[in-house]
C-alpha cells in the first residue's frame, strides 16, 4: 500500500478526501489499460515496419480486402471495455457529486476574483475555507458576476459556479492540513490569481475558530487601530489580488504611494487620489480608471459599509 | 467488387488506353500569369493554392502567438506581457487556429485540389461558388484581423457568457468574422457533396470512391448541419451585446448554460470537421506506401459516417461540471464512449493494411506514423475525459489542453503535413529535398511530445488552463514545455522552407513518383489546366494494387457507349496505344 501511495503521489496530488481513493483507482485503471493498448499498437506498428519494409520495387502484396471476424472482434472488445469504464466512471461520479444527508453546510459566494465563505453562525471568511476533518461538508455556491469554478485538486472535486443559480459541491477531508483552491473557469484579468485555501482543522479546533468568528465582523474590532483593520479587510476582500502594497504593478495600480498622488486617467485627465477619489473607486470602480489598466474591477457597493471603506482608506494612507 | 458477369447492371465497354504524358506543356500554373489571374480563377486547383497560402499565413500567426504564450509561461507571474495581453493572446491563438486554420485547411486546400481529380472531374461541381467561398473566407479573416487590431478579445475562443456579454474589446466584430467564415465552410461543403454525387467519372461507383473522398463527404455533412447552429448562437450573442436582449446573460434574465449547449452543439462536431478529413489522408498514404489493397474499405468509409453522426450527440461532455443534470451527464458520457469505437476501428484497419505490405518509409508515411502514435494517445486520453469521475478532476486543466493538442496537432496537423508532402509533387511537379523533409518531420514529432507530454502531468497535478500566473510547483514542467514549443516551431519552419525551396529548386517529380494506383497520379504533374483531356473511364478502385499498373492508365471508351457518371463498368477488351 505504501508503494502504491508513493507512485500515486508522484503523478497525482495527495489524496486528501474520501472520494480521492475511488477516483485514483479508476484513474490508474483507465491509464494503465490505455498504456497497454497503445503499447500494443506501437509495438505491432514497429514490427510491421521492420518485417514488411520494401525489399524491391517489384514486391507483390497479398490481396486482403477485409475480414469481418476481425472487424467484429476489434469493435466488440473495445466496446465492452468502454462500457465497463463508463459504468465505473458514472458510479464514482455519483459518489463525487452526491452529498450525504448529514453534511455540514457552508455557503460560498464567488466573484471576480475572490472566494467568500459564510458559516451557520454568521462567521465569514474570504479566501480561506475552514472545515473540520472527517465530516462531510456541503458547499452551496453562487456567483455575483460571471461563471467561476471551484476546484480542489487534493479532493478531486470541481464544480462550476454560475450566476443566478446555486450549484453544490461536497467533500469529506480525511486529515487536518491545507489544500489549494483554484478557479478553473476563465473569469478575466485576475483569473489566475483567484486562489484560495481549504484549512482542515481537528473538529474541536474548528468549533473554536467558528465561535471566535461568530457574527462575521462588519464592525471594527475594538482593540484594532483603523489602519490595521483596513489591512485585514483588504486581505479578506481580495483587494490585494490586484493591488500590491510594495510598488509592483499587477492587474491594478499599486497602493504604495497612491494617496495624494496625481494619477492620469484613461481619458488623459489628471486627478488627485484623495479620500473622495478612493471612495468613489471602491464603489464605482470604472468611473475613473487609471490609464494603462483595464476597467475590470468589480464594485464593492453593498459589500463594504462606510466604516470598512474608511478603514481601507486609512490603510492606503499608511503605504507611503 | 462484382465481376463483369455477376450483375446485369454493369455496362461493358472497350477501353483504349493512352500513354500518360510525364510533363504536359500547359499546366494550371503556367496557363495564365499575374496576380489578377489567380484572384479571379475559378479553377479548383488555383483556389486550393489560394487557400493554402492564406491558411498557412494564419497558421504562422497563430503559431507565433503560441510561442509568445509559452515565453510568458517561462516564469510564474509576469515574464514579459501583462495578464490582459496574455488573455488576448490565448483567445486569438485558439480562435485563429480553429476557425481560420484547422476547419478550412484540409477540405479547402487538399479537398479542393485533389478531390475533383480523384473523381475524374474537370473541376468542382460549382466552380464560381468555390471562388465565392474563398472570398467569404478572406473577408471573414480580415474582419478577424480588424478585431485583433481594434481592442482585441479576451474571452477565450469559447466566448463563454456572461463574461463575453460583459467584457470590453472587439467581441462583436470577431464573432461576426467567425460568422462569415462559417458561411464559407458551408459553401465549400455543399460543393464537395455536389461534386461527389454528380461528377464521379464512369466507373467510379461508391465502392471505388477514394477514402479521402468518403472522409470529405462525412465532413461536409457535419459542416452543413452544425455550422448554422454556430451562426445562430453568435448572432444571439451579438444581439445581446448590441441591443441588450437577454438570452445568455443572467443580469438580463438569460441563461449562460444555454450558451454552452448551443456553442458545443457546433464546436464538438467541429472537432470532427477538423480530424475526419485527416483520416482520409491517412488512408491514402498508408495504402500508397504499403503498395497494398486497403484493409476494410467499407469499415473505414462507414466509420467516418458513424463518427459524423454520433459526433452530434456528445456535446454535453464539455459540461460535466457546469451544473447540468447528472442524468444528462450520464447520457453524454455514454455516447462519448461510443464515438471512440469507430475511431478505434480505423486505427486497426490501417494497421491491418500494413500487415504483409511492402512498406516504404518516405516522408509522407513518416508523418502518418507520427499521426498514429500521437492520435492514439489523444484518443485514449479522450476516453479518460469521457469517464465522468475522471473528468471532474482534470476538466479545464492542462490535461484537456494536452489532449486536444494531441488530437488537433498530433492528429490533424500531422495528417495535413503528411498530405502536403504526399501531394506536393502533384501540385507543383517538383520533389522536395527528402532528407530535409525527414529532419523537419522528426523535429516536429519530438518538439510536439516535449511540449505537450509535460502538460498531461501538470493537468493531472491540478494546473488549470488559461492561467497567466501559476504556483511555483509547476515551473519546471512549464519550462520543458516552452523549450519543446520552440523545437516544434523550428520543425515547422524547416518543413515550410523546404516546400518553398522545392518549387524553385526541386527536381522534376514525374507524374507518379510514389507508384500509386490512385487516379490523381495518372495525370501529368503539375496538373494540366482541365485535369483530363477526356472524361476517363475507370475500371479498378484506387487501392487495387493487385491489378497491373498498365490497367490504371487513363482510358477512353471506344465502343460508342458513353457510360453514365458513376456507373459501374468493366473492361471487355483493352488495348494500349503506344
Amino acid at each position: 500500500m505504501e508503494i502504491f501511495r508513493i507512485i500515486n503521489d508522484f503523478i497525482l496530488p495527495p489524496a486528501k478526501s474520501t472520494v480521492a481513493a475511488d477516483h485514483d483507482f479508476l484513474f490508474w485503471f483507465v491509464h494503465l489499460a490505455s498504456f497497454l493498448l497503445t503499447f500494443g499498437i506501437i509495438v505491432s506498428l514497429i514490427y510491421f515496419l521492420i518485417k514488411y519494409r520494401r525489399k524491391s520495387e517489384d514486391d507483390v502484396t497479398p490481396v486482403i480486402t477485409h475480414n469481418n471476424k476481425l472487424e467484429v472482434t476489434w469493435s466488440v472488445i473495445p466496446l465492452i471495455m468502454a462500457l465497463i469504464t463508463f459504468g465505473w466512471g458514472f458510479q464514482t461520479f455519483l459518489k463525487q457529486t452526491t452529498p450525504p444527508d448529514d453534511a455540514y453546510e457552508i455557503s460560498l459566494t464567488a466573484q471576480m476574483w475572490m472566494w467568500q465563505f459564510q458559516y451557520e453562525n454568521g462567521a465569514r471568511s474570504a479566501g480561506e475555507l475552514h472545515v473540520p476533518a472527517n465530516r462531510p461538508i456541503k458547499l452551496v455556491m453562487s456567483s455575483r458576476d460571471v461563471i467561476h469554478s471551484f476546484f480542489v485538486p487534493d479532493f478531486r472535486i470541481k464544480q462550476d459556479i454560475v450566476p443566478n443559480r446555486y450549484t453544490i459541491a461536497w467533500f469529506n477531508a480525511i486529515e487536518p492540513g491545507e489544500s489549494i483552491i483554484f478557479c478553473t473557469e476563465y473569469c478575466g484579468a485576475g483569473h489566475s490569481d483567484m486562489l484560495g485555501k481549504v484549512i482542515v482543522h481537528e473538529p474541536e479546533e474548528f468549533e473554536e475558530w467558528l465561535a471566535a468568528n461568530a457574527g462575521g465582523g462588519g464592525e471594527k474590532p475594538s482593540d484594532l487601530p483603523p489602519a490595521e483593520w483596513g489591512a485585514q479587510l483588504a486581505q479578506e476582500n481580495a483587494c490585494m489580488t490586484c493591488h500590491s502594497a510594495d510598488g509592483s504593478q499587477t492587474v491594478g495600480p499599486t497602493w504604495q504611494g497612491l494617496f495624494e498622488s496625481n494619477v492620469t486617467l484613461t481619458d488623459g485627465s489628471t486627478v488627485t487620489a484623495d479620500e473622495n477619489y478612493l471612495r468613489e473607486s471602491i464603489l464605482e470602480p470604472n468611473a475613473k480608471t487609471v490609464a494603462g489598466f483595464p476597467p475590470v474591477m468589480p464594485t464593492y457597493q453593498g459589500q463594504l459599509n462606510d466604516e470598512q471603506i474608511d478603514a481601507i482608506i486609512e490603510y492606503i494612507k499608511t503605504l507611503k | 467488387m462484382a465481376t463483369a458477369e455477376a450483375s446485369s447492371n454493369i455496362s461493358k465497354v472497350q477501353v483504349r488506353r493512352y500513354k500518360p504524358e510525364e510533363y504536359a506543356e500547359h499546366n494550371y500554373l503556367n496557363v495564365a500569369k499575374g496576380l489578377w489571374s489567380w484572384l479571379t480563377s475559378v479553377d479548383h486547383k488555383r483556389i486550393g493554392i489560394l487557400y493554402l497560402v492564406t491558411t498557412t499565413f494564419f497558421f504562422l500567426v497563430g503559431g507565433v502567438m503560441a510561442l509568445l504564450l509559452r515565453i510568458e509561461l517561462w516564469t510564474p507571474a509576469q515574464t514579459f506581457v501583462d495578464a490582459n495581453t496574455y488573455n488576448q493572446l490565448f483567445t486569438l491563438h485558439g480562435a485563429i487556429m480553429i476557425f481560420l486554420f484547422l476547419v478550412p485547411s484540409v477540405p479547402a486546400v487538399l479537398g479542393n485540389f485533389i478531390l475533383p481529380i480523384q473523381v475524374g472531374a474537370k473541376d468542382m461541381a460549382l466552380p464560381r461558388l468555390n471562388l465565392f467561398s474563398y472570398y467569404l473566407y478572406a473577408i471573414g479573416s480580415l474582419i478577424a484581423v480588424y478585431s485583433i487590431l481594434h481592442g482585441g478579445i479576451d474571452t477565450g475562443w469559447t466566448f463563454y457568457t456572461p463574461y463575453s456579454s460583459q467584457t470590453g474589446g472587439a467581441v462583436t466584430s470577431l464573432v461576426f468574422g467567425v460568422f462569415v467564415v462559417g458561411f464559407s465552410s458551408i459553401l465549400t461543403a455543399v460543393n464537395i457533396i455536389a461534386t461527389i454525387h454528380k461528377l464521379r467519372a464512369p466507373g467510379i461507383t461508391w465502392s471505388k470512391l477514394s477514402l479521402f473522398g468518403w472522409s470529405l463527404y462525412a465532413t461536409s455533412i457535419i459542416i452543413i448541419l452544425a455550422t448554422p447552429v454556430l451562426a445562430i448562437t453568435l448572432l444571439l450573442l451579438t444581439m445581446e451585446r448590441i441591443f441588450g436582449i437577454g438570452i445568455f446573460d443572467p443580469a438580463l434574465g438569460g441563461d449562460p448554460i444555454l450558451f454552452q449547449h448551443f456553442f458545443w452543439f457546433y464546436s464538438h462536431p467541429a472537432v470532427y470537421i477538423m480530424i475526419v478529413p485527416g483520416f482520409g489522408i491517412v488512408s491514402e498514404i498508408v495504402s500508397t506506401f504499403t503498395r497494398k489493397v486497403i484493409f476494410g474499405y467499407w469499415a473505414i468509409a462507414i466509420s467516418s459516417l458513424a463518427i459524423a453522426f454520433i459526433g452530434f450527440l456528445v456535446w454535453g461532455h464539455h459540461m460535466f461540471v457546469s451544473g447540468q443534470a447528472s442524468l444528462a451527464s450520464m447520457v453524454f458520457s455514454f455516447l462519448s464512449f461510443l464515438v471512440g469505437i469507430p475511431t478505434g476501428i480505423k486505427i486497426f484497419n490501417w494497421l491491418a493494411t500494413m500487415h504483409r505490405g511492402s512498406i516504404s518509409l518516405r516522408t509522407p508515411l513518416l508523418y502518418i506514423l507520427g499521426f498514429l502514435f500521437l492520435f492514439t494517445i489523444g484518443g485514449f486520453t479522450g476516453i479518460a475525459l469521457a469517464t465522468l469521475a475522471l473528468d471532474v478532476h482534470v476538466h479545464d486543466t492542462y490535461y484537456v489542453v494536452a489532449h486536444f493538442h494531441f488530437v488537433m496537432v498530433g492528429g490533424m496537423v500531422m495528417a495535413f503535413m503528411g498530405g502536403l508532402h504526399y501531394w506536393w509533387p502533384k501540385m507543383f511537379g517538383r520533389m522536395y529535398n527528402q532528407a530535409v523533409a525527414k529532419i523537419g518531420c522528426l523535429l516536429i514529432f519530438l518538439g510536439f511530445n516535449l511540449t505537450f507530454m509535460p502538460q498531461f502531468i501538470m493537468g493531472i497535478q491540478g494546473m488549470p488552463r488559461r492561467y497567466f500566473n501559476y504556483i511555483d510547483q509547476f515551473q519546471g514542467l512549464h519550462q520543458i514545455s516552452t523549450i519543446g514549443a520552440f523545437v516544434l516551431g523550428i520543425g515547422f519552419i524547416i518543413a515550410i522552407a523546404n516546400f518553398i525551396m522545392a518549387i524553385y529548386k526541386g527536381k522534376k517529380a514525374g507524374a507518379n513518383p510514389w507508384g500509386s494506383r490512385a487516379l490523381e497520379w495518372q495525370i501529368p504533374s503539375p496538373v494540366p489546366p482541365h485535369n483530363f483531356d477526356h472524361i476517363p473511364v475507370i475500371i479498378h478502385g484506387p487501392y487495387d494494387y493487385h491489378q497491373p499498373m498498365a490497367d490504371f492508365q487513363l482510358g477512353l471508351a471506344t465502343n460508342g457507349h458513353a457510360p453514365a457518371h458513376g456507373a459501374e463498368i468493366s473492361a471487355e477488351k483493352q488495348e494500349t496505344e503506344e
